[in-house]
């Protein structure tokens, strides 16, 4: 036991004095005295990649705090989160009404926490040379519940006469979610009669296996397979980074979300760790692992609203379809 | 002799010539079947092996995830596994051994044993998804075990159990009666009979049932996501009580859903990792085994 906590001791001070000098990303400012404690985070698979990332990089400076991120989806998330059984909750699209009205039964306020913007990709096989671009109401058509598009021809009177083979994500997917609410005008509602997986490593595979193939994930998973897969425009706009930052890619752009417990958001650890995700020096992490950062003003409202405990969702229990980072701005400050 | 020899050659050249095709196109069909099934391994095997082998390294087993796949490693993810591993093992064997003695050896005969019989029977056929609801339901919630290992491990004894129970049973039927008997006529108690004449001859069987949940157990990812295993943990679990763990099934369920395409080399890797883990594991219970069959002939 004498051992072991001479080890511990050790390693705490190996790491107080290294990681300071070590220079990588910038700590929260909060630093000083050594914090200790766990935070529990939980939901979309989508968001995972982002709070395991910066789980990472916090606990280089914070050896103290554990920190362990699910992957429940964001409605199963939403679940444990309303029962307050975690401290945050990764959202890919916003808190429903009936997920509000749990939360409230259990007595959990929640602080909103717009952290990142997500480009849904609509994807075909680099041998497709029929488009390059693609409008919603194309989409539309293709998507919609019973549609009569089953061959290429049937969009376009001059394309060959093969059948669109299409793939998308699973009714349990939050991205499907999003992407119904955004193309047919309904969550939820989409046809049936296509190969859906939970996996987007699946989707990738089933675009690129087949010439005449069309799919849709998210950005990232464009983004680390752009020699397998060609990107549509939608309406003229390509998916990109510039194109999701300044507002242009429509309606496909969708805010990534941070749900924190206030009870939590009191804790000295989970508000480091809060402010370690918002900090402007850290923006590279979220870059690096394809999500698409806000303006620094959205964050700073951000943080001014992660700080004063600000409860609620400005969202009105609905999806956040085509909305713009200034509308976000409006909504964010409008408070 | 000759002439008893004589006929029967005759016999064999006189089957009609059907009979002796179907005979043939049955042994190539029995080794169809073995070959498809040893090139199903084979050539998983071979597809991991050729993805991962060069991922595997000492600092792999011995470091943290991370969001860096060649930095990224399977430390808590293998120290969960053996956690799981000594802890089902710890609830199962007792739990599954007592239960097939009973009903065995000590259970009367009437309608309830046979409806317990019928029950485990059928529960070796539920989905291991809805053990997985279960054990959120009784031991994360009711019992508020939380997300622990010793949840995790609960589950698990439940997953297998039937498994476990029906095999140790198969073993103690298989018992000759006259052991019972022999011990019986020299004065031993039913315990005593049990103890030192049914069960050392029924150990290799049981310990084939046990290693067969137990394989099961390891692989199984499902119900540990439904109790809510979490897929990125940043600390090493020091107790069975401790919130938040993983285990190598669903670090590799995480790896293979990552869109960069060097985190599938990882999770090749972590197939090896656990791959080793149950042939370890099984080889460990192949000496047992052996063991102890020398010991009940001797």
């Amino acid at each position: 036991m004498k051992m072991v906590s001479i080890a511990l001791l050790l390693v705490a001070a190996i790491c107080i004095s290294g990681c300071g000098d070590k220079g990588g990303f910038a700590g929260s400012g909060e630093g000083g005295a050594a914090l200790r404690g766990s935070i529990q985070a939980d939901g979309s698979s989508t968001v995972h990649p982002f709070t395991a990332a910066f789980a990472e990089e916090f606990r280089m400076q914070n050896r103290g705090v554990s920190i362990t991120v699910g992957e429940s989806g964001t409605g199963g998330g939403f679940k444990r989160f309303c029962r307050g059984e975690t401290d945050i909750s990764n959202a890919s699209r916003p808190m429903r009404q009936e997920e509000i009205d749990l939360c409230k039964e259990n007595g959990v306020e929640f602080i909103e926490l717009p952290v990142a913007y997500d480009a849904l990709t609509v994807v075909v096989n680099p041998k497709n040379t029929l488009l390059d671009s693609i409008t919603v109401e194309e989409l539309k058509r293709i998507w919609e519940p019973n549609s009569t598009v089953k061959t290429w021809r049937d969009l376009n009177p001059a394309w060959p006469d093969r059948q669109i083979l299409l793939f998308g994500p699973g009714q349990a997917s939050g991205t499907f979610d999003y992407f119904t609410e955004a193309i047919v005008g309904k969550a939820k509602s989409s046809r049936t009669d296509y190969s859906a997986s939970e996996s987007d490593n699946e989707l990738v595979n089933g675009v690129a296996g087949s010439d005449w193939a069309l799919g849709y994930f998210g950005f990232s998973y464009y983004d680390q397979n752009r020699s397998k897969l060609k990107a549509l425009k939608i309406n003229g706009v390509e998916p990109s980074f510039e194109t999701v930052e300044n507002g242009t890619y429509q309606p496909l752009s969708r805010p990534l979300l941070l749900y924190i417990n206030k009870k939590a958001a009191e804790r000295p650890e989970v508000k480091a760790f809060i402010h370690f995700i918002l900090d402007p020096a850290n923006r590279e992490i979220m870059k690096e692992e394809g999500f698409v950062p806000l303006p620094d003003e959205v964050y700073s409202l951000v943080r001014a609203k992660f700080d004063h405990l600000k409860t609620g969702t400005v969202f009105g229990g609905k999806e956040a379809v085509g909305l713009k980072l200034d509308d976000l701005l409006k909504m964010e400050s409008g408070e | 002799m000759p002439d008893i020899t004589v006929p029967s050659n005759n016999l064999t050249t006189r089957l009609p010539i059907l009979r002796i095709l179907k005979e043939r196109l049955f042994i190539v069909l029995c080794i169809i079947g073995t070959v498809f099934g040893v090139l199903a391994l084979v050539t998983l095997f071979y597809q991991v092996f050729v993805d991962g082998w060069h991922r595997l390294s000492w600092d792999f087993l011995t470091s943290m995830p991370s969001r860096h796949a060649d930095r990224a490693g399977v430390l808590p993810a293998l120290v969960g596994t053996l956690w799981l591993l000594v802890l089902t093992t710890l609830v199962t064997v007792p739990l599954g051994i007592g239960s097939a003695v009973y009903l065995e050896e000590f259970a009367p005969k009437n309608r309830l044993s046979k409806l317990i019989q019928v029950n485990i029977a059928n529960l070796a056929g539920v989905p291991s998804i809805v053990y997985g609801l279960l054990g959120l339901a009784i031991f994360v919630r009711t019992l508020s075990l939380e997300r622990s290992l010793a949840a995790a491990a609960l589950t698990m004894s439940l997953l297998i159990l039937p498994m476990v129970i029906t095999a140790s049973q198969e073993a103690i039927r298989a018992v000759p009666n006259s052991f019972r008997e022999g011990s019986l006529a020299l004065g031993a108690t039913r315990w005593e009979t049990v103890r030192n004449a049914v069960l050392p001859s029924a150990y290799s069987g049981i310990l084939t049932g046990v290693i067969l949940g137990l394989s099961r157990a390891l692989g199984e990812a499902a119900p540990l996501i439904a109790i809510g295993a979490a897929t990125f943990v940043s600390t090493v679990p020091k107790s069975p009580m401790e919130e938040g763990f993983t285990v190598l099934p669903i670090q590799i369920f995480n790896w293979a859903d990552r869109p960069k395409r060097e985190f599938l080399e990882n999770s090749a890797a972590a197939i090896i990792v656990l791959m080793t883990v149950i042939l370890v594991f099984n080889l460990l219970a192949a000496i047992l085994r052996t063991k102890a069959r020398k010991r009940t002939r001797a």
